[in-house]
């Protein structure tokens, strides 16, 4: 910047009037504008849009990496439960008090060999055991050790279909009277710690960390980990379930799809 | 900035220069904004949770070391913010507040502050995201750009003799005493002014942004290095709250510095980037 410049005295009025405007227009911009700019449709689908960048991103950079885990030590003393917390449906009050003896997971959609497993059975097949950092979108964390068979196990049992792009993950719960769900795509469901827990810190599930069975998906926020799992569906689109967002928070609120960040 | 040319005296007597470049404007203008956009969103999310903790974790049951909330005595309610144990009242302003239409609002920051006006943690975290992008790309290309035209090495940079106390202290006494540069010395950032642009371009910045996706599962996974770092995830996002303030501390000394320097001749240089020099008072 060493360049000498002639002053332009006739210039600068205009220049400082346009800069007054500048500076008013932009300040009303980002201070009120911004929320009458989300109503604009354009504005609202560049920015929506960035969760596949965000995705990509993530997918690329990461590839199959993952999410750290820690030592009991680390353990939090006491694990945040948030969202549903218990299950009004009668037939899961009675399945609850029968400690889930009668309860049966479905796996179905495009597989070839839909399954029935019993609670025993899903605690007979390979256990993974991991202690890993549950992050809430809200902004809190807590460490809990979670235990159970990895879902891409299960998924080749049932004999998931190429077809398949998706997993959705059906709930006995109702959350503000709409049935929680929730899904991933194949690159999370075979990811070696997206499992399906029934035990936490050592002990079953408890009902408020949702009994008897719940996802962990280890690299996303808590809202993707769907408490009381009931049924499990291989889909090769989310179009036609409930609000065809992939999910109950996706379909209420606008909230990501793809929630690793 | 200009260098040691030929003086060539306009109109007014002083000397018209090159302030700041093309890029630098650019740059500062997008910036503005994003982090205009940024922090707004950014207190919207705050406002989900709005207690900070140390460490990897960090939820209810655990005690935070910084809390916006509000409490009742008696039959009188207030909104404080607590630091450790020490409570301040902020009722009005942080904790409990009147909203647009006159309801009595419960949140951290009151929504005059927040993007979007409303609660929506779903819509703060789209344009938080979104924007972040936008940081990060725009302080990259920054750099580079100022690295390959040597703004970074002629202007930012801060030489061996402007490190000695003695000039330090000189220029805190000047900006003390508001006495601002004129003449041959405006040509260049004084070293505090080196200082405060260097720690926003290298240290609060970049420290935004790492702290910003060590707070990432996603990320923490293929880099947790970032996480590891700072001390965990509740330590990460107590940083990047802090370095938010840090970048309002900056944007509130940066606002009066522009003001009691001359705020026409300022914004007139950040905008087309030309600026006259004074005449050194002899």
């Amino acid at each position: 910047m060493s360049r000498i410049l002639r002053p332009h005295g006739g210039l600068a009025l205009s220049r400082r009037g346009l800069l007054r405007g500048g500076v008013v227009a932009a300040g009303g911009l980002a201070l009120s504008g911004c929320d009458d700019l989300w109503r604009a449709d354009a504005a609202k689908d560049v920015l929506t849009r960035a969760e596949d960048l965000h995705r990509w991103s993530q997918r690329t950079l990461g590839g199959e990496a993952l999410a750290r885990e820690y030592t009991r030590a680390d353990l939090s003393p006491r694990f945040r439960a948030n969202g549903s917390r218990g299950v009004a449906d009668a037939a899961y009050r009675r399945q609850l008090g029968e400690g889930f003896a009668g309860w049966t997971l479905r796996v179905e959609g495009l597989v070839a060999r839909p399954l029935d497993l019993s609670l025993a059975a899903l605690q007979d097949l390979p256990q993974r055991s991991q202690i890993t950092r549950h992050d809430c979108v809200e902004g809190w964390s807590a460490i809990g050790q979670w235990q159970g068979p990895q879902l891409g196990g299960l998924l080749r049992l049932a004999g998931v279909s190429e077809k398949a792009r998706y997993i959705v993950f059906h709930c006995a719960d109702l959350y503000h009277g709409r049935p929680y769900y929730e899904s991933i795509d194949l690159a999370d469901a075979f990811h070696p710690q997206t499992i399906l827990a029934w035990q936490m810190n050592g002990a079953p599930l408890e009902e408020a960390h949702g009994a008897p069975l719940r996802l962990r998906v280890e690299r996303q926020l808590g809202y993707k980990h769907a408490k009381f799992v009931t049924r499990i569906v291989a889909v090769d689109s989310l179009q036609g379930i409930y609000g065809g967002k992939g999910g109950y928070w996706e379909d209420v609120g606008d909230y990501a799809w793809y929630a690793g960040i | 900035m200009a260098g040691t040319q030929t003086q060539e005296s306009g109109q007014d007597g002083g000397e018209v220069i090159l302030r700041h470049r093309l890029s630098t404007r650019l740059w500062h203008a997008l910036n503005a904004l994003t982090l205009l956009v940024l922090l707004m969103s950014g207190l919207m999310i705050f406002n989900a949770h709005p207690r900070l903790y140390w460490g990897e974790y960090g939820a209810n049951y655990d005690a935070p070391w910084l809390k916006v909330s509000s409490a009742r005595m008696g039959t009188r309610e207030f909104g404080f913010v607590q630091i450790a144990n020490s409570r301040v009242e902020t009722t009005g302003v942080l904790g409990l507040w009147e909203d647009q239409d006159g309801r009595q609002q419960r949140r951290a920051f009151p929504y005059w502050m927040t993007l979007p006006s409303r609660y929506s943690l779903a819509l703060a975290r789209i344009w938080h995201l979104a924007f972040a992008w936008v940081l990060a790309l725009g302080l990259l290309g920054y750099l580079l750009w100022s690295l390959v035209n040597g703004h970074l090495r002629r202007d930012i940079h801060i030489t061996r003799r402007e490190w000695h106390p003695r000039t330090l202290w000189q220029d805190v006494k000047a900006h003390a005493r508001l006495r601002f540069p004129k003449g041959e010395a405006a040509r260049h950032y004084s070293v505090l002014q080196k200082l405060a642009y260097a720690g926003v371009l290298f240290i609060l910045l970049p420290g935004m942004i790492a702290t910003g996706l060590a707070m990432s599962p996603g990320t923490d996974a293929w880099a947790p290095f970032l996480t590891q770092l700072v001390g965990g995830r509740q330590t990460a996002r107590s940083l990047h709250f802090l370095f938010a303030f840090g970048l309002v501390l900056f944007f509130a000394v940066h606002m009066a510095m522009v003001v009691l320097a001359g705020p026409l001749k300022h914004l007139r240089a950040i905008v087309t980037g030309r600026m006259r020099l004074e005449e050194e008072a002899s």
